[in-house]
């Protein structure tokens, strides 16, 4: 067997080391493979959407494909000369040289131009859906953690926001689209999408903010109401601002779900292609009532439902690490938002 | 009725002598209270009864916590409700501004709390206007996490009070009148969770008095305190028993000698003895309370 010990606390060979070490390792390599994960995910996005975000020249941004509207892409011969334009450039082009008119081209949907529409889009549906989701959630959160009595009704209340909360995303999609689209006539429109997002958001958002609302000592409630406050006004006062960053904390996840969320605005929202920015609207009430381009299904669009190719394939990538960005960005605003609410109130 | 001095038993070492030099039978007013007094100021004179209890019987859902108590709490004195834990003395304090209406379950089964002869309890009374009068202090201190002078002011907002210059003198007064001025006069707009845990609990008070209730409740204010800040806030109270009715629970049989002139002694839910704090500690009627305050049990 081993060496006999050279002192009374020499570490010896057993089994309950051995576990401990084997055990280490399990939990290491469980946390490496999803950071692994990560990488790989975000590394690929990083390294085939770079192609088409930046580029060799300055200004060193792909600034069309931000700025512009999707479009086909042309591929010809002139002149001995091979070209690759959009669609606008190369009816420009054929104006300038009238021969190019009866050159053979190749052309490719969607894979010229940029995705402007889909970023302008997207970041409408976040915030539309957000404000009218932390809205009634955080209402009903205040109603049911401040308010309300416990007893049946409360718990079934309950369970029907958990419920909610696994209804699968397409299923929401669906009764956006009976609801909403058809029996309200809103047709596919923001309007539409904003509820449907929102509602498939709200369970998320009742829950954390319940959450946050119990994190608030009940002393300063005591105390406020000691004072000769009403309870709205404890609450308005000394609960919610208190309450808030964890309520901001909590749609931060919403805001990557509603932005990412694809099946809720296929039916409700979400235009494969449109021509017109959001913005050029006759009324102002139109503006809600319009559909608009997004880039979760853009990405569906450029990936599933045109003919695949080298030159799609940047888009798919491109359209992705935009949409990573867009997500990353509104994220950070909220969380300075919420650390500057935090820093005011510390407890 | 004995308009007594304060029964200073055991003075705090770090009283002024000149908290024991001015203990005359009168006491003076400190000079910070103004002539147009609040609402309580003027309203009771010292010794009548303000808080009237009687035939008191409470419920937390069906265990009965205060069985048939009556009591009569005199105006500007400092009334002290002892017992060992568990014994309603701080169930009985929360029904005098009824913050026990904030627990799902209770209930007043039977009897009155007349407080200036009205019923609290009766359906038409408006909790608001009767926690104004009725300001409280609590076991853990809660200032807001809010600068102290939003602290301050915050009841006073609350009733509507925008004048930035009565509002500065009224956080001067009330932060003089915790004692608290001194230390953080260069820091009003620090957070009230900056200060230490027995500043904290003064700048409560001084929240307290700055909406001048008449009464002022205090849930074992000094429990989480060390005895050098217990000893200023039992200084404090005795600084404010001239302009407001202070009901204090403790569970320091010491502080309720120290600064009460009156104390009850609850046991299980009753009322075993209310007399002058001087006889309560010295010659107790009953056995219990002897027991109790001799230290062999409780």
């Amino acid at each position: 067997m081993s060496a006999p010990a050279a002192h009374l606390f020499q570490s010896q060979p057993n089994a309950a080391r051995r576990s401990e070490r084997a055990t280490f390792w399990v939990f290491r390599a469980a946390t490496y493979l999803v950071l692994a994960c990560g990488l790989g995910v975000f590394g690929t996005i990083f390294f085939k959407g770079a192609g088409t975000v930046f580029k060799a020249e300055a200004p060193f941004i792909n600034t069309t494909f931000f700025t512009e509207a999707p479009e086909s892409l042309y591929i010809f011969e002139f002149e001995g000369k091979k070209h690759e334009m959009g669609d606008r450039e190369f009816r420009a082009f054929k104006e300038k040289y009238p021969a190019a008119a009866k050159v053979k081209s190749e052309s490719y949907v969607y894979s010229a131009g940029g995705i402007f529409p889909c970023i302008v889009g997207t970041v409408l549906l976040v915030i539309g859906s957000m404000t009218i989701a932390l809205v009634l959630g955080v209402c009903a959160a205040i109603y049911l953690n401040e308010y309300a009595r416990d007893g049946m009704f409360i718990r079934f209340v309950r369970l029907a926001i958990l419920n909610l909360a696994g209804v699968p995303s397409i299923v929401f999609g669906l009764f956006g689209f009976g609801m909403f689209v058809i029996s309200f006539g809103w047709h596919v429109s923001l309007l539409a999408g904003w509820f449907t997002l929102a509602f498939m958001v709200l369970p998320v958002v009742i829950t954390a903010s319940e959450e946050s609302l119990k994190a608030v000592p009940k002393g300063f409630r005591e105390g406020s109401l000691a004072l000769g406050a009403t309870k709205w006004q404890t609450i308005r006062l000394n609960v919610v601002p208190y309450a808030l960053p964890g309520i901001l904390t909590s749609s931060i996840l919403g805001i990557a779900r509603v932005a990412g969320e694809t099946a809720p605005i296929m039916f409700t929202a979400a235009y494969v292609v449109r021509d017109k920015l959001p913005w050029d609207v006759d009324k102002a009430g139109d503006f809600f009532l319009q559909g608009v381009m997004a880039l979760p299904y853009h990405i569906y669009v450029v990936s599933s439902k045109i003919p695949q190719n080298e030159y799609t394939e940047r888009v798919q990538y491109g359209t992705a690490f935009v949409f990573l960005l867009v997500v990353a960005l509104i994220a950070a605003s909220s969380i300075i938002l919420r650390n500057k609410l935090r820093s005011r109130y510390k407890w | 009725m004995v308009i007594a001095a304060p029964i200073l038993m055991d003075t705090p070492p770090s009283a002024p002598a000149k908290s024991s030099a001015e203990k005359p039978s009168v006491r003076p007013m400190p000079s910070f209270v103004p002539s147009a007094a609040g609402p309580g100021a003027s309203t009771a004179p010292i010794g009548k009864t303000l808080v009237d209890i009687s035939h008191l019987d409470f419920f937390y859902n069906t265990s009965q916590a205060l069985h048939d108590i009556n009591l009569k709490i005199e105006a500007k004195n400092v009334t002290a409700f002892i017992g060992p834990s568990g014994c309603g003395k701080s169930t009985l304090l929360r029904c005098l501004n009824r913050m026990n209406d904030l627990i799902d379950g209770t209930r007043v089964a039977r009897g009155t709390i007349k407080i200036h002869g009205v019923d609290i309890y009766q359906p038409d009374v408006d909790v608001i206007e009767l926690r104004k009068r009725v300001g409280m202090v609590f076991q853990k201190s809660n200032p807001f996490p809010k600068s102290i002078y939003e602290n301050i002011t915050f009841g006073l907002r609350l009733q509507g009070m925008n004048d930035s210059a009565k509002l500065d003198e009224i956080v001067e007064k009330s932060l003089r009148g915790a004692a608290l001025w001194d230390e953080v006069k260069d820091r009003l707009g620090a957070s009230g969770l900056g200060l230490s845990g027995g500043q904290q609990q003064r700048l409560c008070i001084a929240r307290a008095i700055a909406v001048e209730p008449e009464v002022i409740l205090m849930d074992e204010p000094c429990s989480a305190l060390d005895p050098v800040a217990t000893a200023k806030v039992e200084e404090l109270i005795q600084e404010l028993r001239s302009r407001f009715t202070i009901i204090i629970v403790t569970h320091n049989m010491q502080q309720a000698a120290r600064c009460s002139d009156k104390t009850a002694f609850f046991y299980l839910g009753k009322l075993i003895e209310f007399a002058d704090t001087r006889d309560i500690f010295t010659k107790p009627a009953n056995a219990q309370t002897e027991a109790y305050v001799s230290g062999r049990f409780g």
